[in-house]
């Protein structure tokens, strides 16, 4: 993964949640940045905006982390990019 | 304090127009769940919905009337005909006064307002048709039911999410109750199948990508529905002198909020609002045989409501028997309550409570008799319906057969 990819992740969780992206670390778990699961709904839909691809409905739910976040979204980029998102299964983490 | 009754009942629903093809689903554990006809499929990631598959507005109304009633408003006017006749009421002489209509209902016309805003937005029409404003609002239905019943007293609708249809029959209950009224028709309608509406359910990621199963350990979300249901609500000694046929009483209702959150659901707010219906209508809690559980499918709620249930009821949790009825006619929003409290009196007048359909799997967070797949024969006395709303709303309905 690239810091880049990262910084974007951390760019949507800020700008959804309106923390300063500075509090906003890879190892910063969605619970100390007080992110409940409507939260979580729409930082999806602010990542699938961000990097053009579809999140599955289940695919975060074990997701605890910014890193892990950042990860499943790299992963998804990776199947959907290259083969038009046929293969997507979910987020690995 | 007159005790209630309800003397007529109306559905349409999932399960075919007509309260008994809704009830002899119900009992077959027959679930109206399917591939949505009314929407292309293939823009969603889910694809199932408890359509009224087959609907022919001209099989109910003249051409005009129709263009004039937006689908959840014709569901609302077609249920309420079928209770009225159901109740034999003699409209002609009615006291027309005295009669409330109070129906619930969540997000109106939403087909209507999809197709004039594509007309707007998209193919820059510039304009939309005039009559899309009395097609949309949430109360056409029962605005619509007081111009061909000529019903004049109390004529409203509720909006409260999925517990709408619940806070208006609950309403209509403690009017006629106290002798606000002397009759009401009270129930709910919804018609929430357009593209943009099912768009904004699909981003909120609860509803299932294969079906509804309530309770189940495998359950992967909730399952949109629509339809209607109207219920007749006159004092019991009324009904009683003048002959007329009763599906049961309602005895209590209890309403609340969670003051919590928007979307997650407390344990705190629906068992408040069960034991409020309850002490409402001064029954023991280990007299409930029944519950018609909110039930909508989700991880969160059934299990949440299953610890309401417990808090509730205690030991007798383990006892009574908890269906949710949406594994077979789907979530239907603001109608929910409405056909949920069809289903629960209907099982109280012919002794066999509706299952769980689509059932799998024991959850040990869903640790009740959820009358997995297969209706059960059982004479109960007293049955609760429980709707609790996003936003935190609660409203509880309790009935009682008659002997």
């Amino acid at each position: 993964m690239h810091n880049d990819l990262i910084t974007r992740v951390a760019g949507c969780v800020a700008a959804t949640q309106h923390i300063a992206v500075e509090r906003i670390r890879v190892e910063s778990t969605f619970e100390e940045l007080g992110i409940d699961s409507l939260d979580g709904i729409n930082i999806l839909f602010a990542l699938e905006n961000e990097f053009a691809i579809q999140i599955p409905d289940n695919a975060a739910q074990q997701v605890k982390t910014i890193g892990e976040l950042a990860e499943g979204v790299h992963q998804l980029i990776l199947a959907q990019h290259s083969d038009g998102g046929t293969t997507a299964k979910g987020v690995t983490t | 304090m007159r005790r209630v009754a309800v003397t007529g009942i109306g559905v349409v629903s999932a399960l075919g127009v007509g309260r008994e093809r809704f009830w002899d689903a119900l009992c077959a554990g027959r679930s109206g769940i399917r591939p949505m006809e009314s929407v292309d499929r293939s823009l969603f990631r889910f694809s199932q919905g408890a359509e009224v598959q087959g609907y022919d507005p001209l099989a109910f109304f003249d051409p005009k009337t129709a263009d004039l009633l937006d689908r959840f408003a014709q569901f609302a006017v077609v249920a309420m005909r079928e209770a009225v006749a159901d109740g034999g009421l003699d409209l002609p002489v009615l006291n027309k006064a005295r009669t409330a209509i109070v129906t619930g209902c969540c997000v109106g016309g939403q087909a209507t307002e999809d197709e004039g805003f594509v007309e707007l937005y998209t193919k820059k029409s510039g304009r939309v048709h005039p009559m899309t404003i009395p097609r949309i609002m949430a109360n056409a239905g029962a605005s619509r039911i007081s111009v061909e019943t000529g019903i004049r007293g109390p004529v409203y609708t509720v909006s409260t999410a999925c517990s709408s249809s619940n806070h208006a029959i609950g309403q209509a209950f403690h009017m006629v109750r106290h002798g606000v009224v002397d009759m009401a028709l009270a129930g709910g309608s919804e018609a929430i199948f357009s593209t943009g509406f099912l768009k904004a359910w699909e981003a909120l990621r609860v509803v299932s990508p294969d079906t509804c199963r309530p309770f189940s350990r495998d359950r992967k979300g909730m399952i949109l529905g629509e339809g209607g249901a109207i219920l007749i609500l006159e004092p019991l000694e009324a009904a009683r002198s003048r002959g007329a046929n009763v599906y049961g009483e309602i005895v209590g209702f209890g309403m609340g909020s969670d003051a919590y959150h928007i979307t997650q659901p407390s344990v705190e707010g629906p068992a408040a609002a069960m034991q409020l219906a309850l002490e409402d209508g001064g029954v023991a809690p280990e007299s409930i045989g029944y519950i018609n559980a909110h039930g909508t499918g989700t991880a969160t709620n059934d299990a949440v409501e299953t610890r309401a249930i417990r808090q509730v009821f205690g030991a007798h949790a383990g006892r009574l028997v908890v269906s949710s009825t949406k594994s077979m006619h789907g979530h239907a929003l603001g109608a929910a309550g409405a056909l949920e409290a069809a289903a629960t009196l209907l099982a109280l007048q012919r002794g066999i409570l509706p299952p769980t359909a689509n059932y799998n799997e024991a959850d040990p967070e869903c640790d009740l008799d959820v009358a997995p797949n297969q209706a059960r024969q059982k004479q109960v006395e007293f049955a609760v319906s429980n709707s609790f709303a996003f936003g935190g709303l609660n409203a509880v309905l309790a009935f009682r057969a008659m002997s």
